[in-house]
């Protein structure tokens, strides 16, 4: 086993440690009832929104395409139960506009699967389709980034001309506080995602995989290590458990010891990647041709009866979920989609489950609001907390006195949102804020330069 | 099902327990083992001039925020406490109370509420007010009280020189170090507190206690104070070994004055020290190096506080080139 190896890798510089509140990381995930109605978002990726190719009254079978890929970037859309398309229409989503969106309604009779979708739970090991097969599998099957990023995976497969991966790594990390569907998915799933690293390595050319997962859960680094101590080229990587740990650029760093450069890509390090939910999801496309139609979504909150991880069909109800784990606590100041370090706040429970929702946060009201913001008293934590070694305080000076300049050569656009800054400032300032309209700004200055 | 009234905000959703108040009352903390010897050493003088340092700070802070500036008062963060225990540790335990009121007026006046309060200020409000009461009341501020002779009085307390003051007179009487060492107190004697000098600056062993408990919760780090104290090792050390007789040791340099109280106090203020552990190791050398230039070369016999004020005038420049380690940029 590949435990020897030095557990304490980590990310070079800045990072913080919020409290973890991992309260269902030993809730094994359930399947969440079908729900009556679904809500599918056509634009739940990054790129291109997909195109509705169903009518309004049209009878659809689960994992049927719904909606086909709108370009290269883009991914195609399925239906995730049977039933009836009752119409397409607006529908707020969890950017809080209000977006297309194809609604369909349960029929009466049996949920009806379409054809070719193998349901059986044996484990598929040969895999049988080339380099090319795979890549279009994927990119039939609507797989997106399931960590959150939401990028089409088979984007990220096909390497561009004059580059090479050498690295496949797995992001098993979930650093983000509250979150467990990873962990749960490796502890429970371990031998598809093995399967499903297998795959993505064919796809990609590479012998060498990497799974990176947080020391605070020895279970699945454990039951990885088990499975991949047979497999060649493959091995786990423990970390130190630090946010952002599994920010893509500090996991390759921790992993492989390269620095994604400045403005560039993994690529250009030779490293590709994947989440470990990815890897599931490209498992069941590509050896059960079961497309991206459900995952798992942990529900969780430190007042929420029973914090659960589900396997949730795509465009459920948010309400739904919480009604499942026990009912909206009435303390509950905000609602969030992803974890509460990145995640985005919802206005309301109604919105659907989309491929990048990791998780629903209920946070308490004497949480949900920011404290009132004081000087900055240049105490530098800021600086040394930032994990990309920025300096917050003045790219939100910078921000605020619209110097754009200086805040693109003070490399504003380095900046991976991750929210250390302003979660660790003493005086409560809104540092991530200001540096998100400051990285607005310089990138449409730099996109008018190019053009 | 209903649902409650929910806030929408940007990420991130949570916050670190730190705050400006926890903080300073940190800092606080931090100064109680070097006020603890204060007062055993010099007995009521330095407890009278450290209350009324506090209260005199936090009632100029109070009144100049309120009627001047018009801002909410800011009290409760505790910087000014701060700032009056500061003063205070840096000023003779037998200065008339007028004299500290006035250092208490121009240390969060001058210094500190002028350039806009907490955050703003380029100097260090504690010195500003040190080096002002020092330069226009040079006879009440080098004064010293002799340690445990009168800790029960205040205005007719027995006084006496400074080691570093016995020091600078010798040596330009033209006496060799070797004869002047003799007249000082040994260096452990001096470690603990046993010498005359300003209130808080005497043990350093109390303030390296009071200092590594900073460390421990994590309210400032090494860099200013470690890059500070070695170049004073390094250059003073050099100057020993070139000249023995006309040049102290550095441990007798580290032990006296208010070279500890700098480095560890004073120095690592936050708002005027740089933001990039580089630059605070920059910082820290620079006031270092100045120091033992003013001890050696100045007329005064003791240079810390004209040494961290002159390098607070160079932060900004500091934060403007000395960059952080980038990721991804080589």
């Amino acid at each position: 086993m590949s435990l020897t190896i030095n557990q304490t890798k980590t990310f070079p510089m800045g990072g913080v440690h919020p409290d973890e509140n991992k309260f269902t990381a030993d809730k094994p995930i359930q399947r969440l009832e079908t729900p009556g109605e679904v809500a599918i978002p056509i634009s739940q990726h990054i790129g291109a929104p997909a195109k509705p190719i169903v009518e309004q009254r049209e009878k659809v079978k689960i994992g049927q395409v719904i909606a086909s890929s709108g370009g290269f970037v883009s991914a195609n859309i399925h239906a995730s139960i049977s039933g009836i398309v009752a119409k397409i229409d607006k529908v707020m989503d969890s950017t809080g506009y209000k977006r297309d969106a194809i609604i369909i309604k349960a029929g009466k009779d049996e949920q009806e699967w379409a054809e070719g979708i193998d349901l059986s739970p044996e484990l598929v090991t040969t895999i049988s389709l080339d380099q090319e097969g795979i890549i279009k599998k994927i990119a039939e099957a609507g797989i997106v980034g399931l960590g959150g990023a939401t990028f089409p995976s088979h984007v990220k497969l096909s390497v561009p001309k004059g580059k090479s991966a050498e690295f496949l790594i797995l992001n098993g990390v979930e650093c983000e506080p509250y979150l467990t569907a990873d962990h749960r998915l490796m502890v429970e799933k371990s031998a598809e995602i093995v399967v499903g690293a297998k795959i993505l390595m064919k796809a990609l050319g590479v012998t060498k995989t990497i799974i990176g997962i947080e020391n605070n859960k020895p279970d699945a680094i454990q039951k990885m290590a088990e499975l991949v101590a047979t497999e060649v080229g493959m091995s786990v990587q423990p970390l130190k458990v630090q946010y952002p740990q599994g920010g893509e650029k500090q996991l390759i760093r921790a992993a492989i010891q390269r620095e994604v450069p400045s403005g560039g890509l993994p690529i250009d390090v030779g490293a590709v990647v994947h989440n470990v939910g990815t890897a599931f999801a490209v498992y069941e496309a590509v050896q059960k041709n079961k497309p991206l139609i459900e995952r798992v979504v942990t529900v969780t909150g430190k007042d929420i009866k029973n914090p659960s991880n589900f396997l949730v069909r795509i465009g459920t109800p948010v309400g739904e979920l919480i009604e499942a784990a026990g009912g909206i606590p009435e303390n509950t100041g905000k609602v969030i989609s992803g974890g509460p370090m990145m995640g985005k706040a919802l206005n309301a429970v109604d919105i659907p489950i989309a491929k990048g929702t990791s998780g629903i946060l209920l946070i308490p009201n004497e949480e949900s609001r920011r404290g009132k913001m004081k000087a900055c008293i240049r105490c530098s934590q800021c600086v040394t907390v930032c994990p990309m070694g920025l300096e917050p305080y003045l790219l939100m000076t910078l921000t605020q006195k619209e110097y754009f300049e200086r805040l693109e050569s003070d490399k504003v656009m380095d900046c991976i949102e991750c929210g250390s800054c302003s979660f660790t400032c003493p005086s409560d300032r809104p540092l991530l804020d200001y540096i998100r309209l400051g990285k607005k700004t310089v990138a449409s200055l730099i996109r008018e330069r190019n053009n | 099902m209903s649902t409650p009234f929910l806030t929408v905000s940007p990420s991130p959703h949570i916050h670190s327990d730190a705050s400006v108040q926890k903080l300073m009352y940190g800092v606080i903390i931090a100064m109680i083992p070097a006020m603890a010897v204060s007062f055993y050493v010099f007995g009521i003088g330095a407890l009278f001039v450290t209350l009324l340092s506090v209260v005199s700070c936090v009632v100029v802070e109070f009144a100049l925020s309120k009627y001047l500036l018009k801002k909410e008062p800011t009290i409760v963060d505790g910087s000014a406490v701060i700032t009056g225990i500061l003063l205070a540790f840096n000023v003779p335990s037998n200065l008339p109370w007028w004299a500290v009121i006035i250092g208490s007026i121009v240390a969060i006046g001058i210094g500190k509420s002028a350039f806009g309060g907490l955050g703003n200020n380029p100097f260090n409000p504690a010195l500003v007010g040190r080096v002002f009461l020092l330069i226009s009341f040079p006879v009440q501020m080098t004064s010293w009280p002799v340690p445990f002779v009168s800790r029960f009085q205040f205005l007719d307390a027995t006084t006496g020189a400074t080691p570093l003051g016995e020091l600078k007179e010798g040596i330009s009487a033209g006496s060799p170090v070797s004869d002047l060492m003799s007249e000082v107190p040994s260096y452990l004697y001096l470690l603990a507190g046993g010498m005359a000098g300003s209130v808080g600056e005497i043990s350093a062993l109390a303030l390296i206690v009071g200092f590594l408990y900073m460390l421990w919760k994590k309210i400032v780090t090494w860099h200013t104070p470690v890059a500070m104290l070695a170049s004073i090792v390094v250059f003073s050390g050099m100057l020993w070994m070139i000249d023995p007789t006309r040049f102290v040791d550095p441990v007798f340099h580290l032990l006296t004055g208010g070279i500890m109280l700098g480095a560890l106090f004073m120095a690592t203020d936050y708002v005027t020290s740089p933001m990039t552990h580089k630059g605070m190791l920059i910082y820290g050398a620079g006031i270092g190096i100045l120091t033992i230039v003013i001890r050696t070369w100045g007329a005064y016999p003791e240079g810390v506080s004209f040494a961290i004020l002159i390098m607070n005038g160079v932060v900004p420049l500091m934060n403007k080139y000395i960059k952080p380690k980038r990721f991804g940029i080589k």
